[in-house]
């Protein structure tokens, strides 16, 4: 089963707004929250109040600055989590059968009985998108929320990942990307989404938008927008006073 | 790469192992009775030790016949298929030689195309990773290859075949060192193409998305000093393949094939330790480390 | 071809869901607590609750490790070792509530002041005031005053209401927003979905803060402000836009107290109001030349021209402040380099501002009529909209600069209009319509009234006649006159000094007040272990309660343990901090969705317990029987002012009342039914211009917000504080103590004012040249995210964030520690660079910091051992400066700590440096260790 599929019916995924993301971390642990109790084993924490805590984290928040020649620097918060490749070198690596694309949809998975722990997709995946389950020694990722997209015992309007519908500030959008009138697929082209790593021809279907241009505000000075008051308190007086006569 | 112990044994025994087992298959060396016993049961123990290593590694071994299934895309699929297949192709020829004082030249001969297949197969765990550029190069089945197959000589006390192929080692260790020098550089990944903001400036990681450890950074994440890094090439150079090839110039006696057997093991270990240490896996750009040049 | 593994689409989630309100901050979200066979198992965003709409952050959904913190207190703890060591007996309940009873029943009945109740992130202040008062204790407040008094006491004074609770942004029409400092600890989820959508419209947003992180990360433009400055940079805006004719006159004329005629002739009635006989206040009428009262029909006030009456000249109150604003002090080239900011940047900013205000002007279809009985086709907004926090009011200057910020927005005529800042009900409510303070109290007596409210001047102060304080905290005092909130943060030291008199007991209820709450917090721990000579506590009893193993347990004589937010009853009342939106009135209920393992109580509940059996008036009955039974009961059934309770929604025994109603059996049912919360919505003609708003005056008439309708003026000019510095002159009978009254001449200025803050003007730049400031991660609420295993592993550290500049003066290398250095202490920390911040700024991450010992955690934990709170660099009193004096250091105003004012040095740490400093000794934990790895899932 570790053969990619030719081709997905549809190709569904995340699309990440790098300009409106304010690095909350709220998704991290609404992932962190139903995959624990959902999909598999749950996602441990060793050490959990100790010294060195280290848990498993299907989606992770990094934070990076950018020095930009004559503007300021910028902060940028970049969520990342499985990008469910079109190419994803995890599942054929896998000796098993248990990593796999979804034919119907391009989901990745992981088949967890079927899993022996050996690392090598995580070792192929550029993204680190496959942690391996320190307490249950199995790889965890991101499922897209399978056992929630489709979830009959779910109300239809929460039938979207928990990262996505949790999402205060609305950075993430959850959708079709093969169907080119999707909104995510028009978010995409609109706004100029790009691929992480495209040089490592994985093809992700997950795909980020750019932070809008930053410190652009040139407004001319005011005294050019209009007629100048004037710089002294009796000009000042008499501009008033013309205005209230207007009023 | 974390340099797993349990990875490093096993590479270099089965890799030895299965070297032996090719030139054992191929009748270059064609003992019988007690020497044949030895020869084939150190590739059988090698190998097979080799595995168990390996076996040790898996989060759940007791799942491990289900990596038998999956050959038509893994390489390490393949790499256990083809290890059994060599085993028990080899098997008749080894018992063969052992008991019938003459070995199966036909099974031995698929047996030892299977065992080269194998020592390829495990190569090609590594080569195809292109996430760990050092690894994703043509110079890292060659030195997996060569080394089996020198180390596997020199089990096999063929002396002139691991002389040259000790200094075939090492020119291809030195090569893959050179080639995987350049190859984070090469790969076009960068902070810039990872997170797709490079057009804006430099990026720089600021925060990391959680203080503490986690197994990204403990598996793929690990560094080791460059000055450090240059003194262990030395050692694997000199002791896996350049020390043993002189101690295979002079004249051959026990100790000296004993004395080169010992050094190339231990430098292969140096080798293979660094061959993992050394890796740098382009998650790392994720984490604030950029590539070493 | 193999076969694809069936993945499991349809798990079952939950089988009941539990509807309540988050506690992982003060937020107040809707949770859908998901249920499995009786456990928690999975917590979400409310959909249909007002606040979230179904979002929840990070803390929200990690409810369910809080829940199951190994923190928890279990029992009711006495203490047995020395304070401050954790060595603790557990006790009954029965005990405990005796130890309480016998040792508060006496102070009541000889000297209630004597006991001193505070309560820290307190979301039952209505109810926690109402006992101190019932108790007679003048000594009660919650944690505002080291919170962000500054920015309410301003906004209430000034306009009838601030940020947070009291109004929002017009989130769906505004055009542009400017956000001031840091901001991401309060009303978080709302805000980030209110940044959403200006994001989703490509709404210009502007962010001032001197670090580019959170939410600023996301802001068009940001504005690398030097801390402390903000004041002069929006008085510098004004200036640009009063020079550019850029205000809206209609709209200051209507609306705000801008046309007041104020008497500008020297002696004791300068700068006061001109009133007529019945004390309104006068205004020029345009046509006539007269002095009219301000309501006059038809009247039309100057703005321009005063009047002279009797020789003396009275002058609106728009030419006082065009006079002072137009000054070239205020010019954006005499401000730049003090605020960090190029001039030209000042004035791209308000020629935006001017743009968007004006030239993008929205009108909605919605005609509405005045409180002057006119009638308007239209409503006219100015699509900018401006927000600020704790940055801006945790400095010395900090009341000032937030009035100048309201003075902004209003003079582009943007409160409360559409595109701009919009009020929730039960506000506006301006100052007047707020309760004065109280402090008289009697043996066996409640208090005369209210403990806070908004004094109008001298005369509302709570001072004896000889000047000394009532309050312990001295807050209504002159060093602090309009400290709304109370001054939580100088209660030990001042109980320790017994100054202005000794208390006997100390109570509070979850305030961190021996770590992360308090300025100078080694002191602080010493205070509350201090003995006297003959052995006993300088502070003699202290009764403590919370829910966790916090870093105060330690310090208590008496712990009573509170539950988690999911075990117990609470109201999110209108009384006390409401959860309404700007066009809806709502409030909300906990409920214990699981009861508690352990034998703990409510806090409530069993302050309720202890009123009765302190005979407390209002929790007994005749036949002194308690009055309640717990706390649910007191929500359903307690009535503030006849048919208004703590809950608004489903009043009167049918469940019809909304807002006024008797009180209702089944209301919290009815609540819980609903998902937790109840709402309605404002019609349509009442949601905007509401100060002014017939409409809306009578539907929160209607609903119980006022008893009358209230409309009211903005004060641009506030005539209140012009009385506090016409005593300082020298004026009236209540007269401040000679050292403070240049200071109140100074900082009680009528119109807004930007000076230094205290530290920045008493500090040697050469010695201390940088700012340190701390801000709180979007993923923790104070010290509570470090007990929460999903939580502390993204925060577990407090690395010291610092410019390029910095980095490579002092030759920083990944992986260096440095030291701070304030004139009050150091702290040692790892360092790491960040260029997107104002050169002369440092940073860390508030409250991660954990002593050892306390929240059960490892004491070799990072949160130990790699960080450490800039707490430890801030005195509540600036370093002497040789007057003979240790002058407060907060705004002289409302007595709002000054957390942000601090200077320190920095210097790099020896190489061998790897633990943080201070590092002060393990307490004895007063919870068994946690459990070393977790795997939590609930099985079906």
């Amino acid at each position: 089963m570790t053969s990619l599929p030719a081709k997905t019916g549809r190709k569904l995924g995340l699309v990440i707004d790098l300009d409106t993301c304010v690095g909350c971390h709220a998704c991290v642990i609404s992932c962190k929250g139903w995959n624990t109790e959902n999909y598999g084993a749950p996602l441990s924490d060793m050490d959990a109040y100790g010294a060195t805590p280290e848990g498993t984290f299907l989606n992770r928040v990094h934070t990076f600055e950018v020095a930009r020649p004559a503007a300021p620097p910028m902060v940028v918060h970049f969520p990342k989590s499985c990008l469910h490749c079109d190419d994803a070198p995890c599942v054929t690596v896998c000796p098993t059968g248990a990593s796999y694309k979804r034919v119907e949809d391009g989901i990745v998975l992981v088949n967890e009985t079927d899993c022996i722990g050996c690392g090598l997709c995580a070792w192929a995946c550029p993204y680190g998108a496959r942690e391996m389950d320190a307490a249950a020694k199995v790889m965890k990722k991101c499922t897209l929320c399978v056992d929630r997209i489709y979830n009959e015992n779910l109300p239809a309007q929460d039938r979207e990942p928990a990262c996505v519908r949790t999402c205060p500030s609305g950075a993430r959008h959850f959708g079709d990307l093969a169907d080119p009138d999707s909104d995510v697929s028009r978010l995409v082209a609109a706004r100029g989404g790009f691929d992480l790593m495209p040089e490592q021809g994985t093809q992700p279907v997950n795909k980020y938008l750019p932070p809008r241009g930053r410190d652009t505000l040139q407004a001319p000075d005011l005294a050019s927008l209009c007629d100048p008051v004037t710089d002294s308190a009796t000009g000042f007086l008499g501009w008033l006073d013309r205005a209230l006569e207007r009023l | 790469m974390h340099p797993a112990p349990s990875l490093i044994v096993f590479t270099v025994l089965s890799g030895l192992g299965f070297g032996l087992l090719v030139w054992l298959g191929l009748g270059v060396r064609a003992p019988s009775g007690m020497a044949a016993f030895i020869l084939f049961g150190l590739g059988y123990g090698l190998s097979g030790a080799g595995l168990v290593a390996a076996a040790f590694h898996l989060g759940h071994p007791e799942r491990a016949l289900k990596a038998f299934s999956q050959w038509r895309s893994s390489w390490l699929s393949r790499e256990a298929v083809l290890a059994a297949a060599t085993l028990m192709v080899m098997a008749p020829h080894a018992a063969a030689s052992v008991f019938a004082g003459g070995g199966l030249p036909v099974l031995g001969g698929l047996g030892a195309v299977l065992a080269l297949a194998t020592i390829f197969a495990t190569a090609m765990i590594y080569a195809q990773i292109k996430a760990v550029p050092r690894w994703h190069h043509a110079s890292t089945p060659p030195v997996f290859g060569l080394a089996a197959l020198a180390g596997g000589a020199l089990l096999a006390g063929l002396t002139t075949l691991a002389l040259w192929g000790m200094l075939a080692l090492a020119v291809a260790m030195v090569a893959h060192w050179v080639a995987g020098d350049r190859q984070f550089a090469q790969s076009g990944s960068d902070t810039g193409s990872a997170t797709g903001l490079g057009y804006l400036g430099r990026v720089r990681l600021l925060e990391p998305p959680h203080s503490g450890q986690n197994y990204l950074l403990r598996e793929m994440v690990y560094v080791v000093g460059r000055k450090h890094a240059h003194k262990l090439r030395l050692i694997a150079l000199v002791l896996g393949a350049l020390l043993p090839a002189l101690l295979l110039m002079v004249p051959a006696s026990y100790l000296t094939v004993a004395l080169a057997l010992v050094a190339h093991v231990a430098g292969m270990c140096v080798q293979r330790w660094l061959f993992f240490a050394q890796a740098e896996h382009v998650v790392g750009l994720y984490y604030g480390r950029a590539s070493q040049d | 071809m193999p076969v694809q593994p069936d993945a499991p689409l349809s798990p079952k989630p939950s089988d009941e869901v539990r509807k309540t309100t988050c506690y992982m901050c003060a937020c107040r979200c809707g949770i859908n607590v998901h249920m499995k066979g009786g456990r928690v198992a999975y917590i979400e965003g409310n959909r249909d609750h007002p606040v979230n709409k179904g979002v929840l952050c990070a803390k929200g959904s990690a409810g369910i490790m809080q829940h199951l913190s190994p923190a928890r207190l279990r029992a009711p703890l006495k203490r047995v070792g020395p304070r401050g060591s954790g060595e603790f007996q557990e006790i009954s309940w029965d005990e405990a509530l005796a130890i309480a009873t016998d040792w508060l029943k006496p102070l009541r009945d000889t000297a209630p002041e004597k006991l001193a109740f505070f309560t820290g992130r307190d979301q039952s202040q209505s109810f926690t005031g109402w006992w101190a008062q019932s108790f007679g204790t003048p000594n009660w407040a919650a944690h505002g005053g080291f919170c962000s008094v500054n920015m309410a006491a301003a906004g209430i004074y000034t306009m009838g209401g601030a940020f947070w609770e009291f109004g929002q942004p017009d989130w769906d029409r505004t055009k542009l927003f400017l956000l001031f400092g840091v901001a991401e600890d309060h009303d978080s989820n709302p805000i980030k979905m209110g940044l959403g959508k200006l994001k989703a419209r490509g709404a210009r947003v502007i962010g001032i803060n001197p670090i580019r992180s959170g939410y600023n990360a996301i802001a068009d433009d940001w504005v690398g402000i030097t801390p402390g400055t903000d004041g002069l940079f929006i008085l510098s805006l004004v200036h640009e836009l009063l020079r550019a004719g850029q205000i809206d006159l209609n709209y200051l004329i209507r609306y705000t107290n801008a046309p007041y005629l104020v008497n500008a002739h020297d002696g004791p009635q300068k700068g006061m109001f001109l009133r007529d006989k019945d004390g309104k206040p006068m205004v020029r009428d345009r046509r006539t030349g007269q002095a009219l009262a301000w309501d006059t029909p038809d009247v039309a006030p100057d703005l321009a021209a005063g009047v002279v009456l009797g020789g003396v000249e009275h002058l609106p109150v728009f030419r006082h402040l065009a006079d002072r604003y137009l000054s070239p002090d205020y010019a954006p080239d005499a401000v730049a380099e003090r605020c960090g900011i190029p001039a030209a940047r000042i004035r791209a900013i308000a020629a935006e501002i001017a743009r968007v205000a004006f030239d993008e002007e929205i009108t909605l279809r919605q005609p509405w009529t005045d409180f002057r009985g006119k009638r308007h086709e239209t409503m006219v907004g100015r699509p900018v909209a401006m927000h600020a926090m704790r940055g801006v009011s945790a400095h010395s200057n900090g009341f000032q600069t937030a009035r100048a910020l309201h003075m902004l927005q209003i003079l582009i005529g943007s409160v409360e209009t559409p595109g701009g800042f919009r009020f929730k009900p039960p506000y506006p409510k301006p100052p007047e319509a707020h309760p004065r303070p109280h402090a008289r109290h009697a043996p066996g007596q409640p208090l005369d009234g209210p403990h806070l409210g908004y004094p109008l001047g001298p005369e509302h102060l709570l001072i004896n006649d000889d000047g000394s304080a009532k309050r312990i905290d001295k807050a209504f005092s002159w060093d602090a006159p309009l400290s709304a909130h109370g001054l939580m943060h100088m209660v030990i030291s001042n109980a320790h000094a017994g100054d202005p008199y000794e208390i006997d007991t100390l109570f509070l209820y979850m305030a961190n007040m021996a770590w992360n709450s308090s300025m100078n917090t080694s002191a602080v721990m010493d205070m509350l272990t201090d003995k006297n000579s003959n052995g006993s506590y300088r502070i003699p009893r202290i009764i403590y309660s919370d829910a966790y193993s916090s870093e105060m347990v330690a310090f208590a004589d008496l712990v009573l343990p509170d539950t988690t937010y999911l075990e117990r009853h609470d109201c999110i009342s209108l009384l006390d901090r409401p959860i309404c939106e700007a066009d809806a009135l709502a409030d909300s209920i906990r409920w214990p969705v699981v009861a508690p393992d352990r034998d703990v109580r409510p806090f409530q509940s069993v302050l309720l317990d202890l009123g009765a059996r302190l005979n407390l008036p209002g929790m007994v009955n005749a036949d002194g029987t308690p009055k309640y039974s717990d706390y649910a009961d007191y929500i359903t059934n307690h009535e503030r002012r006849p048919g208004v309770g703590p809950l608004a929604g489903w009043r009167n025994g049918d469940g019809t009342g909304n807002g006024r109603g008797t009180p209702n059996p089944d209301q919290i049912a009815r609540y819980i039914e609903n998902g937790g919360f109840w709402s309605t919505h404002i019609p349509e003609n009442a949601q905007f211009f509401k100060p002014w708003n017939a409409a809306y005056q009578d539907w929160a008439v209607a609903h119980g917000l006022y008893d009358s309708p209230q409309p009211y003026l903005f004060n641009l000019y506030l005539e209140p504080l012009r009385k506090f510095q016409l005593a300082a002159e020298g004026h009236g009978h209540r007269q401040p103590p000679d050292h403070l009254r240049a200071r109140l001449i100074q900082t009680m200025d009528p119109l807004p004012i930007w000076y230094s803050t205290f530290t920045d003007a008493e500090t040697d730049p050469a010695e201390y040249p940088l700012h340190a400031l701390t801000q709180r991660p979007m993923a923790h609420y104070h010290s509570w995210g470090s007990q929460n295993a999903w939580l502390r592993q993204i925060h577990g550290d407090t690395p010291l964030y610092v410019s390029g500049d910095i980095w490579v003066r002092h030759h920083f290398q990944t992986g260096d520690w440095a030291t701070l250095t304030s004139p009050h202490g150091r702290i040692t920390l790892p360092v790491v660079r960040m260029d997107a911040l104002n050169p002369q700024t440092v940073w860390t991450w508030n409250a991660i910091a954990k002593r050892r010992g306390a929240w059960a955690l490892d004491p070799a934990a990072p949160e130990a051992t790699k960080s450490s709170l800039l707490n430890h660099l801030i005195h509540e009193l600036l370093p002497p400066k040789g007057d003979g004096m240790r002058w407060s250091n907060s705004d002289p105003v409302t007595g709002q700590a000054a957390w942000y004012d601090l200077r320190v040095r920095i210097e790099k740490a020896p190489a061998h440096q790897t633990t943080s400093a201070p590092a002060h000794p393990a307490q004895t934990s007063p919870v068994p260790p946690a459990p070393r790895d977790m795997a939590h899932q609930v099985k079906e």
